[in-house]
């Protein structure tokens, strides 16, 4: 499977990008909601996409919205993985089409937890 | 500094004695990760000074502090999914086609904890089952812990809490806010009895059950009191009836009246029909 991470921080990105290889999810980055859209047109639909929202140039929830008004990217897993914890923030993810949201901070078990309840197969 | 042979004795006897628990050794370290929280609380410095103070005092209440400590367990909502997949798609339309006509539901939730797997249970129940909305539903979730049911009543949770295993759009739908805590919709907190039970002392009277789930708790008990425990589990459940034990724990060698169901690591048994 492979799996589209976004995030403005190296750091989260390389974390997250490890906890996904042990899982043996192929790896794409991008630093911010637009680099991610260039990715995507350059790779095709992944299976899964990892989305911080606060990012320079489109965030995260910018980034969702883009996503689902294509079809070809339908049946991509979108999770928010996020400081953004307030109630109204996260129903406004769910409801533009994320997944499942994740609040930082994560820990490994919570993002395997979360992947599992999104269906995905994980070894 | 690791608990000394003596008093990890001493610890093991109290325990054992007050909930028929069974600490073999090799499990110093969780006697020393469970019990030095209490000692810094206390200001005792070590579970040395912990184990003298409970013998200069027997009837205080630090011995009931250390049952406590040693009897918590970590759970999180919709722990190792599969039981509740199985609950959802088997176990469930079934239990309702069977009791349709009275309309009545019994669960019993036999350890707990923190209280995230019955607010998993019920969640499922008033997300995907509506129509248990004119039924009649007893839903009851016990546990030794006098604190550990403090929070269940309350059914507030941090935001690590929230964070494991709990789907976001059921978090929206059955959660509130308040502070830096979410809190279970108070609708919710009201669908369930939560009593102090000690599951190797008397049962209270309880009406029979169709579902009862005792997940990871027969594991701590020695191989009498497990058998004791799912001969009264036996006598409670419905003849149709469903228990679920957790995934790695069995029936097997214990009692052989029950009969293990062919969902994918869910822990599903039920009674041998016929």
């Amino acid at each position: 499977m492979r799996a589209l991470v976004i995030d403005d921080s190296r750091a989260i990105r390389l974390i997250l990008g490890q906890i996904l290889k042990a899982l043996k999810f192929e790896i794409i980055e991008a630093g911010h909601g637009l680099e991610a859209l260039e990715r995507l047109k350059e790779s095709g639909p992944v299976d899964l996409a990892l989305v911080d929202w606060n990012m320079p140039e489109m965030n995260g929830f910018e980034f969702v919205c883009e996503v689902r008004k294509d079809d070809q990217y339908k049946d991509m897993k979108l999770m928010m993985v996020t400081t953004e914890t307030e109630m109204a923030q996260v129903i406004k993810a769910l409801e533009a089409g994320a997944n499942e949201y994740v609040m930082k901070p994560f820990t490994k078990d919570m993002i395997v937890e979360k992947l599992t309840l999104m269906g995905l197969e994980l070894d | 500094m690791a608990i000394n042979p003596a008093d990890f004795d001493f610890i093991s006897k109290i325990v054992r004695e007050q909930c028929a628990i069974v600490l073999e050794k090799g499990k110093e370290y969780l006697v020393d990760s469970r019990l030095m929280p209490l000692v810094h609380q206390e200001k005792l410095e070590s579970i040395e000074n912990l184990v003298r103070k409970i013998k200069s005092e027997p009837r205080g209440s630090l011995k009931d502090a250390v049952i406590e400590a040693m009897t918590t367990n970590e759970t999180s909502f919709f722990r190792d999914i599969h039981p509740f997949e199985t609950l959802k798609k088997e176990i469930l339309p079934e239990l309702l086609e069977k009791r349709k006509a009275k309309k009545e539901l019994n669960i019993w939730c036999g350890a707990s904890s923190s209280g995230q797997e019955p607010y998993s249970l019920v969640m499922l129940l008033k997300n995907d089952f509506p129509q248990l909305n004119s039924w009649k539903v007893s839903f009851s979730a016990s546990d030794i812990s006098n604190q550990m049911l403090n929070r269940c009543k309350s059914g507030i949770y941090s935001q690590l809490e929230i964070n494991r295993g709990l789907p976001a759009p059921l978090m929206v739908k059955y959660f509130e806010r308040i502070g830096t805590e979410w809190q279970v919709k108070e609708d919710l907190r009201k669908m369930i009895q939560f009593r102090i039970i000690n599951l190797s002392e008397a049962w209270p009277m309880m009406p029979p059950v169709d579902l009862l789930m005792m997940r990871n708790v027969l594991i701590y008990f020695d191989v009498e009191m497990k058998k004791n425990i799912l001969g009264r589990i036996r006598r409670l459940l419905r003849p149709d009836g469903y228990l679920f034990l957790g995934a790695a724990e069995t029936t097997l060698n214990l009692d052989e009246n029950f009969e293990r169901m062919p969902f994918k690591q869910s822990g599903c048994y039920r009674l041998k029909q016929g």
